[in-house]
């Protein structure tokens, strides 16, 4: 295989003018050695050493692949080929970190499977990692064959040099690093193993395990804590976790779909003291202060987006605000980067034509504010510092002789890559021009001529170099034979010449003479396509409803409520509530405060507590991984800070929530506990500070996988979910004792003795044992909430809530005992077997035997009136009205052990507040205003204002698409996912059809 | 108000005692009663509602419903203030059809193949369902049972809600054909991705094709030996409607202009937010509107939060004849709390509730007899301590169909006495 590739590219190679193959020492040559080491002059260039500094007149010299000298005005060496490059400028060859090259067509994809058995372990034959997506063992150098095509693609957009990897599997192997010459593997690859690659996409794995987000990033934590352990042990061997060993001081780069996966990557580094460089999706601008702020350095796709197509005012109704706003704001996102002092290297779009309009791209950036110096680092000395290799990135006296021979400044509209040099080796893209740009006299016998000469598109162009001459000129070209003609108001006249080394001279030297006198003048008024492009205004968050600023003032008095405050005052008419940064601090009537405090009047309004939604999937980026024990997932790693439904939430009076793992296994993923603050920036400014970890556990029809009749997951029926748990806290006691005896050992006998493995579904499993973490499980039929109180005993810890609960009813008796709360449903029931002796009455049952009972959403849409769930325990059971808001205020805040700080109007508890149109429980009451720690975050009363600006915005975006030169895309507007407990994909229909095989 | 539950205890408890058996209620056979209800608010369902006001009943008919001088002669109940509402209308519902959405055998809404326009729901609708007593308990007494899926889904029938069996129950059989009307353009989830993704309907052309055809074969068939094609002749004929189901804006157009082209214009429109597009169209096209969902997400990210909210009264305002319905039907008993948060959203609330009575009645063609509160019309109606439209008013005390007192005290009423009983010993 390998002699029959080097004889098919000696074949080739031989054709190259200045590209010489030369064969390797340990060839077999068939016919007579031909090796030249010859020395290479290219002088009278304008050649940029690197993004500062420029030499004019300079001559490049260079011998096999690497830079002999550099200098202006040089003298040439003897014994040098000499090229004249006058007018070519030379810069640095371009680095492209993320190739494929050379590399075999990726596995296919797995198609997404929910039904049919499980792919519970890994498919892949062999030593490797359990986890098919860990990848790490593999090895790209070892598959890189030459890809000559590719190559001469690369190398037309102005790449010398490659990083080349295998985009399949969340840890991906090495790259390696190629020349993108025309030789052999052998010559042209330059560091077989020169980075590891990650991503968040487990490619074409196909077992079940990571389906989320935060599985993926459980998965990669879990893996380097198992290389860390696989080092001393010796019980087995896996090729990927030595791979993740031995590759420890190679660069890492991660692969992110989005914003939101650019901060998990800091996350995950900064966990793990170690730093990634980010290939993004060019998509910074949508979160660009978080994203700045995690100061990685930044491998960024150039984005040439399609303007939305609009062909009526019906399809307005197709085209989110979001898609318009994207449009206007993409080609502004490596010019905002170097705003904010990012550090990035630059990629070529991903479209198939990427590499062809990358020039043109470049440029369209450079209109949109990025710098020529910023641009060229990103394509050199940026790169070459992430790889870590001293000999490529500049030009300079010892490094690699890769470089791109330009005919003009790089980002001039007209300018082209002529050459493009690669390990010494001269690769022609468009070809030198054979007449130089500039400006030209001609003199014949009785006439004088001055006209400029450039290029466009490859084709040259005579102008006249004056304003006031009238002169028409052109210039013709037949390979070497030229027809210049100038067309005056009295006579044409036509100049036949050759061309030899750029120098164009009559048959007969007599009759005419051309000389040039320098470059191109300038005689037009400014230039077309140079217009610096405005940057629009960018919402935060990236949506409609980002385009409003919030008010971050916390201090506000409000006037003449009636006040609900949940505590034994009850309800109090009348009262005034002072709020003084973020805290409520003083409740009574004809409160005095400093003049400057802004006053709310609520005459005629009802002040409560904000709503807290114990059960709730809003906020996140996926909710359901699929591990039977998925203790290790954190939905913290999912959050999603710009979710329309934080907003859609405050309209409903909603101020905190839980957001829970999915139902999908015995035991899922960690809670996190947030506060709704629509706008802030980042995924952990929305968390509680000092909340308690939680954790969610489910029962029952969705963790047998009712749904699937294929299934064989363990456990299939309730009997054996309680031996899931049973089995989970004894390993975990096990785990305990293990690290515990392991501990106790003196240092000089921990060196002899293997560490236990850190195992992150155990230590969050016995956060739950030891209370340090708090069970919130899904469950519905009396059987098994008995079932688990009972395991919760046996081993020595008390369940805190049960969420959904339908039949709590049954054993509220019991659910008191065992102190557990309960969050239910309202009246919810009839979707599935299990919830068929569901009823209304749920609540007031469980609350009248003493359980803290609260009612949930777990609907985006059902979040927005829980006041209304709440009201139907009055019909249903005859609750009181306090005793029903409490429902959604107090009694989630304790079941959360947040009630210290949220839950009531009471001094020194935060303002988390919603002023109420009418009694909160009435059909007719609609949240007025929505504060979270006093910062008003919805208020009705500017709703009509912020609609408006949200209309004017699109129909001003639409009609620039209308009018955009630009290419049109289909539409792809999407709606916002919205969870649910059942959510795989967030799209109710399709979890309905996944998780029951029908829709409600 | 203790005063008035003994009294309606008296009215219907004592009647068939507290039913023990965790069966659906028995249906009433007994004849319509003789009853007068004085001192009530009468909700008339046509936007009106009368204080004091008295309303007979005779003979499973209104006799008197208003203010009335002399005395009527039977009981005379006097309801201290309380409310009679005409009995809610559920409209494009698959009650009856669906007992556990979970469980495949349990679920009749959904008929394999695209064109079904001789599928009929009646003779699938269950009276047993469990799912109608928690109905007649939050004031739904009518429901239109539906089909759904295909391009053609069948024809949906009129019931009342208490009754042996589906014979009983009718009160209008195949009312209509209902037709999903295909968009162009519509949102479909894409698996390789993850994501929803607006997507062109390659074969719109296509479905909507098949859905003309079959018209326009029905029209020209003399044969009479195809029963699809006989199933489109009593839409033709003007004796049934059609329910055009469109969830796009231009498919709500087209699909409108095209059954007006061929002489159909016994046409209702059910649809969702995507109407609020095209409005004037409706208005000017004359037809009327069931709204499928009033709590539901805005359709987009960039419209207004009350975006389902404030639907109905856009409607109204437009001067649509506008019917609420509730999707599937395990949550459609909270059918009355749409009207109340269209009312809470700018629409008249007694105009609200006639978007749940009245306008629905009108829709299926069935208000010669109900939807409200006047005289000669059907005495289906139920006495409610409170707002009815309200959570916390919705405290239904006693209901009529045709004059026949139902039992509202079904399966989940009976369980949660049997464990108020259970903790009371404990």
């Amino acid at each position: 295989m390998n002699i029959k590739i080097k004889l098919m590219a000696t074949a080739v190679l031989a054709s190259y003018q200045l590209s010489h193959a030369a064969s390797l020492p340990t060839d077999v040559v068939n016919g007579n050695l031909d090796n030249r080491h010859s020395v290479v002059a290219l002088t009278h260039a304008t050649v940029h050493l690197n993004a500062n500094q420029t030499l004019e007149n300079a001559t490049l010299v260079l011998q096999n692949d690497r830079i002999i000298s550099i200098k202006s005005n040089g003298s040439v060496p003897d014994h040098a080929v000499q090229t004249d490059y006058s007018g070519m400028h030379i810069y640095p060859g371009f680095i492209h970190l993320d190739t494929s090259v050379g590399l075999p067509e990726l596995p296919a994809k797995a198609p997404f499977k929910w039904g049919g058995p499980e792919t519970i372990n890994s498919t892949i034959d062999g030593a490797y990692n359990s986890n098919e997506a860990i990848k790490a063992a593999y090895d790209a150098a070892k598959d890189f064959k030459l890809d000559e095509k590719s190559n001469a693609k690369f190398r037309a957009a102005g790449f010398t040099t490659a990083l080349s990897y295998r985009k399949d599997g969340i840890m991906r192997g090495t790259s390696l690093l190629t020349h993108l010459a025309d030789q052999t593997e052998a010559q042209n690859i330059i560091n077989s193993q020169a980075a590891q690659h990650l991503s968040f996409d487990k490619g074409s794995s196909k077992q079940n395990y990571p389906i989320s987000l935060m599985g993926t990033v459980a998965l990669i934590r879990q893996t380097w804590l198992d290389a860390a352990w696989y080092k001393q042990q010796n019980e087995m061997l896996d090729f990927d976790l030595a791979a993740v060993n031995n590759h420890r001081s190679l660069p890492k780069i991660i692969e992110t779909n989005n914003w939101a996966q650019v901060l998990l990557a800091a996350k995950i580094s900064n966990e793990f003291n170690t730093e990634f460089t980010v290939k993004t999706a060019a998509d910074a601008y949508k979160n660009l202060t978080a994203v700045s702020q995690t100061k990685q350095t930044l491998i960024v796709p150039l984005n040439a987006t399609k303007a939305p197509a609009i062909n009526d005012e019906l399809d307005h109704w197709n085209i989110d605000y979001t898609d318009l706003k994207e449009w206007e704001v993409a080609p502004f996102n490596t010019a905002l980067l170097e705003q904010q002092g990012v550090e990035f290297a630059l990629l070529p779009d991903e479209s198939p034509q990427g590499l062809d309009t990358f020039l043109k791209d470049l440029r369209s950036a450079h209109q949109h504010g990025l710098s020529e110096k910023t641009i060229i680092n990103a394509l050199t000395t940026v790169p070459a510092k992430v790889l870590n290799n001293p000999d490529l990135g500049s030009l300079k006296a010892g490094k690699y002789a890769n470089f791109i021979v330009t005919t003009g400044p790089l980002l001039n509209e007209h300018s082209q890559i002529a050459e493009t040099w690669v390990a010494g080796k001269n690769h022609a893209v468009k070809g030198l021009p054979l007449l130089q740009n500039g400006h030209y006299q001609l003199t014949a016998q009785d006439a004088s001529y001055q006209f400029n000469l450039s290029h466009e598109k490859g084709q040259p162009k005579a102008s006249a170099a004056d304003q006031d001459d009238e002169h028409k000129y052109s210039i013709k070209l037949d390979g070497n034979f030229v027809t210049l003609a100038v067309k005056g108001a009295s006579q044409d006249e036509s100049f036949f010449g050759v061309l030899q080394d750029q120098q164009l001279t009559a048959l007969d030297q007599a009759d005419w003479q051309l000389k040039r006198l320098g470059e191109v003048v300038n005689n037009e008024q400014g230039t077309q396509g140079e217009e610096q492009k405005a940057l629009p205004s960018i919402p935060k968050p990236f949506s409609a409803y980002g385009l409003h600023e919030v008010d971050s003032n916390d201090t506000v008095l409000i006037k003449n409520a009636t006040v609900w405050t949940n505590e034994l005052d009850g309800i109090l008419s009348n009262t005034d509530v002072y709020v003084s940064n973020g805290q409520i601090k003083q409740i009574g009537t004809q409160l005095s405060v400093a003049k400057n405090v802004r006053e709310i009047d609520a005459t005629g309004m009802h002040l409560t507590s904000g709503i807290i939604d114990e059960h709730t999937h809003i906020a996140l980026l996926s909710v359901n991984d699929i591990a039977v024990n998925s203790s290790m997932v954190r939905m913290e790693d999912a959050i999603n800070p710009h979710d329309i439904n934080i907003y859609r939430n405050l309209a409903g009076g909603v101020t905190a929530a839980q957001l829970l793992h999915g139902s999908a296994n015995p035991i899922g993923g960690q809670s996190a506990l947030i506060k709704l603050k629509w706008g802030v920036d980042k995924p952990e400014d929305l968390l509680i500070d000092g909340a308690d970890g939680y954790i969610k556990f489910a029962l029952g029809e969705n963790v047998k996988r009712s749904s699937n009749p294929e299934s064989i997951r363990y456990p299939l029926t309730r009997m054996g979910v309680e031996q899931v748990y049973r089995d989970a806290f004894t390993q975990a006691k096990a785990y305990e004792r293990a690290w515990q005896d392991y501990n106790k050992l003196s240092s000089s006998a921990k060196k002899k003795t293997t560490a236990p493995r850190k195992d992150l579904a155990m230590e969050a499993t016995l956060e739950v044992i030891n209370q340090d973490r708090f069970v919130s499980c899904h469950s519905y039929v009396q059987s098994e909430i008995n079932m688990l109180m009972h395991v919760a005993d046996d081993f020595g810890f008390n369940i805190n809530t049960f969420t959904h609960i339908l039949e709590g009813y049954k054993l509220a008796d019991k659910m008191q005992a065992h102190g557990v709360g309960g969050s239910t449903f309202a009246d919810w029931w009839a979707y599935k077997w299990e919830v068929n002796y569901a009823i209304p009455y749920n609540a007031a049952l469980m609350h009248d035997a003493g359980v803290v009972t609260a009612i949930n959403s777990d609907s985006a849409e059902m979040s927005r009136r829980l006041n209304q769930e709440a009201a139907k325990t009055i019909k249903f059971g005859g609750l009181s009205e306090q005793d029903a808001w409490k429902l959604v205020t107090l009694n989630p805040a304790k079941l959360l052990h947040l009630d210290d700080r949220m839950g009531s109007i009471k001094t020194g508890k935060d303002a988390d507040l919603v002023l109420w149109s009418d009694n909160p429980l009435s059909i007719y009451a609609k949240a007025e205003k929505t504060m979270v720690d006093g910062i008003i975050y919805y208020d009705r009363s500017q709703q009509a204002a912020i609609e408006a600006e949200i209309t004017n915005e699109k129909n001003r975006l639409i009609e620039l698409s209308k009018n955009s030169p630009d290419k049109k895309s289909a539409f792809k507007s999407k709606p916002s996912k919205s969870f649910e407990c059942d959510s795989i994909t967030g799209f109710h229909h399709i979890d309905q059809h996944l998780f029951h095989g029908a829709a409600q | 108000m203790k005063n008035s539950v003994k009294l309606l205890t008296a009215v219907t408890g004592l009647v068939f005692g507290f039913n023990v058996t965790a069966l659906p209620p028995a249906p009433n056979d007994q004849k319509p009663v003789e009853k007068v209800f004085i001192n009530a608010n009468l909700h008339v369902g046509n936007g009106k509602v009368l204080n004091n006001a008295q309303l007979a009943i005779a003979d499973g008919v209104i006799k008197r419903a208003g203010h009335y001088k002399m005395a009527y002669t039977g009981d005379e109940i006097d309801l201290q203030g309380q409310h009679i509402y005409p009995g809610f209308i559920l409209t494009n519902t698959n009650l009856g059809l669906a007992e556990i959405d979970a469980v495949k055998a349990t679920v009749d809404t959904h008929e394999t193949g695209q064109l079904n326009p001789n599928i009929r729901s009646l003779v699938a609708y269950n009276t047993d369902s469990e799912r109608i007593p928690t109905m007649r308990y939050n004031g739904i007494l009518l429901a239109q049972t539906t089909p759904s899926g295909g391009l053609i889904s069948g024809t949906s029938s009129v019931v009342q809600l208490d009754a042996w069996n589906w014979e009983d129950a009718v009160v209008k059989a195949d009312d209509g054909m209902h037709i999903n009307w295909p968009a162009q353009w519509a949102k479909r989830f894409d698996y390789s991705t993850f994501t929803m993704q607006l997507k062109q309907d390659e074969k719109y052309a296509e479905k909507v094709n098949q859905i003309k055809q079959l018209f326009a074969d029905a029209k020209a068939d003399n044969q009479n030996t195809n029963i699809k094609l006989q199933a489109v002749k009593p839409v033709l004929n003007g004796q049934a409607k059609v329910y055009i189901h469109a969830e796009n804006p231009k498919s709500i157009i087209e699909s409108i202009q095209y059954f007006q082209s061929i002489r159909i214009n016994d046409l209702v429109l059910v649809t969702d937010q995507a109407v609020g597009q095209v409005i004037d169209f409706i208005k000017t096209a004359g037809i009327p509107v069931i709204v499928t969902g009033v709590h539901d997400l805005p359709s987009q990210n960039d419209v207004s939060v009350d975006a389902a909210f404030t639907l109905p009264a856009r409607l109204q305002k437009a001067g649509i004849l506008t019917a609420l319905s509730y999707p599937g039907s395990m949550s459609s008993r909270n059918l009355a709390f749409t009207a109340g948060t269209a009312a809470a959203y700018g629409v008249d609330p007694n105009q609200a509730l006639s978007m749940i009575t009245l306008n629905a009645a009108k829709i299926l063609g069935i208000d010669k007899d109900y939807g409200s509160l006047e005289v000669g019309k059907s005495a289906t109606f139920f006495i409610s301590e409170g707002d009815a439209l309200d959570m916390r008013g919705n405290l239904i005390k006693a209901a009529y169909i045709d004059g026949r007192s139902i039992e509202l005290h079904g399966r989940q009423q009976q369980l949660n006495e049997r464990y108020q009983q259970k903790y009371q010993q404990d």
